[in-house]
């Protein structure tokens, strides 16, 4: 009899995706809202790895007809010491007549895993990178080569191979050039062969065959194939987020962690849009210096404030690194406030020439003590003067934090949609 | 006899896999004389498996949220390993597909292909449940029509106007069989092609000057008396999805079509809830007869067989009802345990077992016997039939009456003895009673004189009335399809009294027609 065993496992999985999806986008509401919550007692880091979400399955019952109550008969095993006309009393519950789990309501808290995709996209959901003046950049396109066929002229190094041998096998193939193995068999015959004539004739043969094989060359230029390559327009694909910090004496381990966590949530971000994101950390007392992750938010410090040091650093090194036409430029800035007021003028000169026009965006984060209410943070010498900047129609988004729990309001408020912003500044 | 080891240890491969199966149906054949359809074995890894839970173990279904909201649950409690994924799922279809985990050891993969192989797929094959009111042929065919029709659906009409009403339809599809036979068979195929042909003359004689056409003189409201209304609708009429399906005012064409197709699911799995029992306890059956005669035979080691025990105790465990793992009966250990006493009493009877079955007590033919039962009786039946005195005394059955106007208590009605055996009897073989198990609910009139208003009517057995929250749910969806009032009224079966009324109203209002 017929049968077959099929092997199925290579059989593209993820059959379930599309269901999942359109669960997700039923219960976006509510899982949006599990996956906010989730997100606050969390440590940044982890806010990547997705996880375990629970959301109240309001609308998304699937309801049946059940029954409930009234007299019921049961038959169950296991029967230990009843005999016929026992009364049993009922426990205080009811006697288990709670609905079953699975069914129905019951089913109302709901737990499942989201994946890290998942999560940080309906984290993200809402938000929008800004779309300010210089747009023109985030479109920008660079120049990328794609295969397109084959060539008879090119460089060496383009020769492509496969493509020349097989058409060199096909002129030789046309032409019946003979083959090695031919000419080896008549001479192999030659070297037994005793008979004179069939000797000479041998030899003869073997001599046309070799000429022959010397007139159709074993790879002819005319076989050779080079590999094209078109250029075409590729959109700029990368970007390079700028971290300044402030990490004079009056930053205290507090203001730093609260920075750490904005350059987190901005870097989420951003990696979700860019395929390559780099970061450059640029740390400032009255020095700016490059340096890296750890150093920056845990290398010992100090010294005075000049801010111009660190914007004249990242000028720099844009500059020389980050041609503003290739990368898409993000940069934000975390400070207590306190500048020297001799250094204002400096600020916002770098600023306003050299910094915003080549930014996507600029953002001041200015970070507090905790206790209290940001918005009874005295506006600091820094706030003051990118205030003024602001005033003077420079693309600069800033706001204050305190406290951790401040963060994620203060991110989203940034990035929220534009049509909300436009409300927002009308 | 030795034959040749099917395998060493706990490795296979696809050769692996076909030794067993041929071991297996020469079994079959000889001994046990199967009539199975032809298998296909699908190897599949976990995350297909959990894929194939979400919709419901078919091979391919339309997409709908609710699938993705069991896969989200199955796939957070699996992760979690609160939850074993089952070690195969077997389709009824011909050939008959069984989907095998690739994470099965040898052993697991004969167990596999005995029970679901050929356990259940002479089952499918011939119980008479499935023979009336299944298509194994068709049914493929009839996934890949349905799944095709409501991405179609989508396209045309929306996403959420189709999600709407699979969501209703869904709701009802426990009220969505018919229950008894019709006239002839189901034929899926059939039904596919006769779907486009309705369609395609839909379109083909649809004239709008038909509208214009004046109609005669309306019938007065005497000559269509309540009898004649009820006749014409075909009523009473408990498939709730077909009634909507032939009688709502409003639906649009391709919405009908969609109640048919989920009401056609819907009966195709009625006969799997109504044979839970028999069909595990004769895949386990099946499974434990092929396994012994392997070992027997010497083509499986003593060590393979350890494991393959092992596995088969873990399948047919009973926790007893004080249990903290008891959830009611094991339809695999029911089943088993019942099959193997038919085997006793059929080869090795004692006098009560004759004096309880006289036709098979003693016949000695047990294979005979039991494909005989395989063949012609469902849960109901079979436990109503086949449970002997004792296996209940085995089991240790007793019988619980749990009246709630009782204050003092649940009284003991019966217990594994002389005059208990009939009653715990009768009383199981309820527990398996579709009529029983399901709310009795069916459609008793309309008012198409009045506010077309659709009337229910529950029948109250035992004074087990619906969920409120639950029912009021599910009518407003019928309320939705219908597009005019639902009410429904409970009626205790005994008296007559109407115990509570539901009325609900559709959510969006119909336009003046």
């Amino acid at each position: 009899m017929a049968f077959h065993i099929i092997d199925r496992r290579l059989n593209p999985g993820g059959k379930s995706l599309e269901n999942r999806q359109r669960f997700l986008r039923r219960a976006k509401a509510q899982v949006q809202s599990a996956v906010k919550k989730s997100s606050q007692d969390r440590d940044i880091k982890d806010v990547l790895e997705g996880g375990e979400v629970s959301i109240a399955l309001d609308g998304m019952d699937e309801p049946r007809f059940r029954r409930e109550g009234g007299t019921r008969d049961m038959v169950l095993p296991g029967n230990k010491k009843f005999v016929e006309g026992d009364i049993l009393p009922r426990s205080n519950e009811g006697g288990g007549r709670k609905s079953q789990p699975g069914q129905g309501d019951s089913e109302d808290a709901f737990r499942f895993v989201l994946s890290r995709e998942e999560f940080v996209n309906l984290f993200l959901d809402d938000l929008e990178l800004p779309d300010l003046a210089k747009r023109k950049l985030a479109d920008t396109e660079s120049e990328g080569l794609q295969r397109a066929g084959y060539a008879t002229s090119g460089s060496p190094a383009n020769i492509s191979i496969s493509r020349t041998v097989s058409r060199a096998l096909m002129r030789r193939v046309a032409l019946r050039r003979p083959r090695p193995q031919e000419i080896a068999a008549l001479e192999a015959e030659l070297a037994e062969c005793e008979d004179e004539a069939r000797r000479a004739e041998l030899i003869a043969e073997i001599e046309a065959l070799k000429a022959k094989a010397k007139r159709i060359p074993f790879i002819d230029p005319i076989d050779i194939r080079y590999r094209r390559f078109e250029t075409i327009p590729k959109p700029v694909a990368q970007a390079v987020m700028f971290c300044l910090m402030d990490v004079s004496g009056s930053m205290s381990e507090h203001m730093k962690d609260l920075a750490k966590r904005f350059y987190m949530l901005l870097y989420v971000f951003l990696k979700r849009r860019y395929r390559h994101v780099e970061i450059v950390f640029i740390r400032h007392t009255d020095r700016a210096e490059e340096v890296d992750e750890q150093t920056f938010f845990y290398g010992p410090a100090s010294g005075g404030t000049l801010v111009s040091s660190a914007l004249q650093a990242m000028h720099e090194i844009v500059r020389s690194r980050f041609r503003p036409s290739d990368w898409n430029i993000y940069a934000a800035q975390a400070s207590d406030g306190d500048n020297s007021i001799s250094d204002s003028e400096p600020v916002s000169r770098i600023l306003t020439e050299h910094i915003l026009p080549v930014c996507q965006f600029f953002a001041y984060l200015e970070v507090g003590e905790a206790g209290g209410y940001s918005f009874e943070m005295p506006d600091s010498s820094l706030w003051s003067l990118y205030e003024r900047l602001r005033g003077n129609g420079a693309e600069l988004s800033m706001r204050k934090v305190r406290d951790r729990s401040e963060i994620f309001p203060v991110f989203h408020d940034l990035f929220q949609r534009r049509a909300k912003q436009e409300k927002a500044a009308s | 006899m030795t034959g040749q080891r099917l395998f060493e240890g706990a490795d296979w491969d696809f050769a692996t896999l076909q030794r067993i199966h041929d071991a297996c149906e020469e079994i079959a054949r000889s001994e046990l004389g199967l009539d199975t359809y032809i298998n296909q074995i699908e190897v599949i890894t976990a995350e297909q498996m959990l894929d194939a839970y979400s919709s419901v173990g078919m091979p391919l279904f339309y997409k709908h949220w609710s699938f993705g909201k069991h896969f989200a649950f199955h796939e957070a409690s699996y992760r979690k390993g609160l939850m074993g994924l089952a070690y195969e799922i077997v389709i009824n279809s011909s050939p008959c597909i069984s989907y095998l985990m690739e994470e099965n050891t040898a052993t697991m993969q004969a167990l596999v292909i005995a029970h679901a192989a050929f356990g259940h797929n002479h089952f499918f094959k011939n119980n008479y449940l499935f023979k009336q009111w299944t298509d194994a042929d068709g049914i493929l065919d009839y996934l890949e029509f349905a799944k095709r029709y409501v991405t179609q659906c989508e396209e045309r009409y929306g996403h959420v106007a189709v999600e709407q009403t699979l969501d209703a339809a869904h709701a009802l599809m426990s009220h969505g069989v018919d229950r008894y036979p019709g006239k002839k068979k189901l034929d899926l195929r059939d039904e596919e092609k006769r779907a486009g042909k309705r369609r395609l003359h839909e379109e083909r004689a649809f004239n709008d000057l038909w509208r214009t056409v004046p109609t005669g003189p309306a019938k007065s409201r005497q000559v269509l008396n309540i009898e004649r209304r009820r006749k014409l609708l075909g009523l009473p009429q408990e498939n709730l999805l077909y009634f909507l399906e032939k009688s709502a005012p409003r639906l649009a064409p391709w919405q009908r079509e969609l109640l048919r197709i989920v009401r056609h699911i819907a009966q195709y799995f009625y006969p799997q809830s109504q044979t839970k029992v028999m069909n595990e306890g004769t895949a386990t059956y099946v499974h434990y007869r092929m396994m012994n005669r392997l070992h027997q035979q010497g083509r499986i080691s003593d060590g393979n067989f350890l494991e393959f025990l092992q596995s088969h105790t873990n399948v047919v465990f009973q926790p007893e009802f004080d249990d903290p793992r008891f959830s009611g009966f094991n339809p695999y250990a029911l089943g088993f345990a019942m099959m193997q006493d038919i085997e006793r009493i059929v080869t090795n009877p004692e006098d009560e077992d004759r004096e309880w079955f006289p036709e098979i007590a003693g016949c000695g033919d047990v294979e005979d016997v039991l494909r005989g039962i395989w063949a012609n009786y469902r849960d109901e039946s079979f436990v109503g039939q086949f449970l002997s005195p004792n296996l209940i005394r085995q089991l240790r059955l007793f019988h619980l009456h749990d009246d709630p106007e009782e204050r003092a208590g649940i009284k003991v009605d019966a217990i594994h003895n002389e005059r208990g055996y009939r009653r715990i009897r009768r009383e199981l073989s309820r527990q398996y009673d579709i009529g029983y198990i399901d709310p009795n609910i069916e459609v008793v009139d309309v008012d198409l004189a009045g506010d077309r208003r659709l009337m229910l009517r529950h029948t109250v057995v035992k004074g087990a009335q619906l969920n409120e929250l639950d029912a009021k749910r599910v009518l407003q969806h019928l309320a939705d399809l219908w597009s005019y009032d639902v009410s429904l009224v409970e009626v205790d079966a005994s008296t007559d009294k109407v115990l509570k009324e539901y009325v609900l109203n559709p959510r969006i209002q119909p336009a003046a027609a």
